[in-house]
């Protein structure tokens, strides 16, 4: 079984010669649908950690608004819109409003190189990889102005620490991502999901793919910084770090990105590694591989990125929070080292082909 | 005009257009918004990169330089904390003077170079079948492993030249970390728990 991927630039592309006016209202509500995309996604994703937090500690998490609290996050985003929007008087007026804005934009060009399914992607780049790794960059600009525009010591202490997390456990991400990019020969990330069809590369990589996966969802978990490594915004030092003079709107923007930032460590981990839209397959078993390929490839990338999501959000009840120092010596001093033994070795892998359903 | 004409005028233009932002007032008055008129630079640049057919360079440069180098710029422009009266200040000194001249030196070098490597290329048709793989990553590391693999090499050694300059600066500074500081006059000791320091403290005459 073959799979043939259509994404929604090459449609745009395909209706550009004939009618060039219906290309161009494709693309606008490729930009809109993106976007409610993100929204209704981050809404989803704060009423879960609420309800998953809540759980984990034996509470019911909210309640009252709608059945269990399912619209409880409507009610919280619809009072964010409606209070008052502050820039503090010594701001950076200029940074203060681009800070949270700039962070919302790197997510929304993540967000158009995600395959979520054949049919579901918006744009399907030859250097697929390289190029989410470098607008996901635009998130530390956001995080670093926006601390630094505030003009305030909390602010400004949160910024540098995240902008120092996240450009050293870059390294280790981009190192743990390279093993998969050696494996499947491909930068595309709808070719390194279809270099996945005899297998996900976190079982076939002979023990390269289970700690590439370890290390890059560490130091993913680091780069969002989220619980255990949210020293970026200890609420016990720091009040609320970069985003401490932030208020209505302009928070929400900050909020929300956080948020989306967790469903795109999530959906790369599991194209990376556990296939994305790619069914379970296991060589060259065509019965048990018809069986499993029943269920759509949307549903199971949807699986596995749920899955995902619920591991980094179960992190957060588990885990303490590291000191900053602890925090620089886990990356450079034990994560790096592993990357790199981990990359020489599975380069020793693919040359000899020595992995599972090698071709 | 053809589209990619259009879209070279709009990129130039702007990446020309940041960097004037980049030197001039009201923004260049600011290092922090200087440092932003530079990174949006570097997007038009990869902008103009892509326009090019090299994908890669375009996104590398985004890598590297808008994400990397220039986080760290402003982070060195944060923990630097300039204040205003530092920054007023717009006197013509001399060093300053010899900055400009090397400046433009380096300018004019780099204006011929680039005169003499373009005086006899032609320009060929990108969508020849030939430039198929033109800018693609296989194409790129092909390159640079069998054309050029000397200047790689060169510039991977001056990169790890950089890395052990900075491992031995960090050294050099943490000699003094490491050596604990005198007390600051009028120190009163601490009545330690144990006799043998006892005598320090009475000296002293600390009332504890």
């Amino acid at each position: 079984m073959s799979w043939p991927v259509k994404t929604i630039a090459e449609r745009t592309g395909d209706l550009l010669p004939g009618s060039p006016w219906t290309a161009a209202l494709y693309v606008l509500l490729t930009i809109l649908a993106v976007t409610a995309f993100m929204t209704v996604t981050g809404l989803v994703l704060i009423y879960a950690e609420r309800k998953i937090a809540a759980h984990f500690q034996c509470r019911l998490g909210p309640m009252r608004v709608g059945w269990h609290g399912v619209l409880q996050t409507i009610a919280d985003a619809l009072k964010l819109l409606l209070k008052e929007d502050i820039v503090p008087r010594d701001a950076d007026a200029l940074l203060h409003i681009l800070a949270p804005v700039l962070s919302f934009a790197g997510m929304l060009l993540v967000m158009i190189a995600l395959p979520m399914s054949p049919s579901l992607q918006v744009a399907d780049m030859n250097i697929g990889v390289l190029y989410v790794t470098a607008v996901s960059g635009l998130g530390v600009l956001g995080i670093l102005l926006g601390g630094w525009s505030s003009n305030n010591k909390w602010s400004l202490l949160g910024a540098m620490r995240a902008g120092a997390q996240i450009i050293s456990y870059e390294v280790s991400a981009t190192l743990a991502l390279l093993v998969v990019v050696l494996f499947s020969g491909t930068l595309q990330l709808s070719g390194i999901v279809q270099s996945q069809e005899a297998g996900w590369w976190i079982w076939r990589a002979h023990g390269c793919g289970i700690v590439a996966f370890a290390i890059f969802l560490i130091a993913g978990t680091a780069e969002i910084n989220r619980t255990p490594f949210d020293l970026a915004e200890g609420e016990s030092e720091l009040t609320a770090g970069f985003h401490t003079e932030y208020s209505g709107l302009r928070f929400s923007f900050f909020f929300l990105s956080e948020f989306l930032n967790m469903f795109v460590l999530a959906a790369m981990t599991s194209t990376l590694f556990l296939g994305g839209w790619m069914p379970l397959h296991i060589g060259h078993f065509t019965v048990f591989n018809g069986v499993m390929d029943i269920i759509p490839p949307g549903l199971w990338f949807t699986f596995k990125t749920t899955g995902m999501i619920f591991l980094i959000m179960w992190f957060r009840w588990t885990f303490p929070r590291l000191r900053v120092d602890q925090l620089m010596r886990l990356e450079w001093k034990i994560l790096l080292p592993i990357g790199f033994v981990n990359l020489f070795v599975s380069a020793a892998c693919v040359v000899t082909g020595c992995y599972f359903f090698a071709r | 005009m053809t589209g990619e004409q259009i879209m070279f005028y709009l990129l130039g233009g702007g990446a020309v257009l940041a960097s004037a932002a980049m030197l001039l007032p009201p923004m260049g008055r600011s290092p922090i918004h200087s440092a932003i008129s530079l990174i949006v630079s570097f997007f038009f640049l990869a902008g103009l990169y892509a326009l090019l057919s090299a994908h890669m360079l375009s996104v590398l440069q985004i890598i590297v330089y808008a994400g990397a180098v220039m986080v760290l710029f402003t982070f060195v422009i944060m923990l630097l904390n300039l204040n205003a009266d530092e920054l007023q200040e717009s006197r013509i000194t001399p060093g300053r003077i010899a900055a400009g001249i090397l400046a433009l030196f380096v300018f004019g070098k780099l204006a011929t170079a680039i005169q003499l490597t373009t005086a006899g290329a032609q320009s060929v048709d990108l969508s020849d079948p030939g430039f198929a793989n033109f800018g693609s990553v296989p194409e790129v590391g092909r390159m640079m492993y069998t054309t050029f693999l000397v200047p790689f090499e060169l510039v991977s050694v001056l990169l790890l030249v950089a890395a052990v300059g900075a491992v031995v600066l960090a050294k050099r500074s943490m000699k003094y970390v490491d050596r604990p500081l005198p007390p600051p006059a009028g120190y009163e000791h601490p009545a330690p728990s144990d006799d043998e320091g006892g005598h320090d403290a009475h000296a002293h005459g600390g009332g504890h």
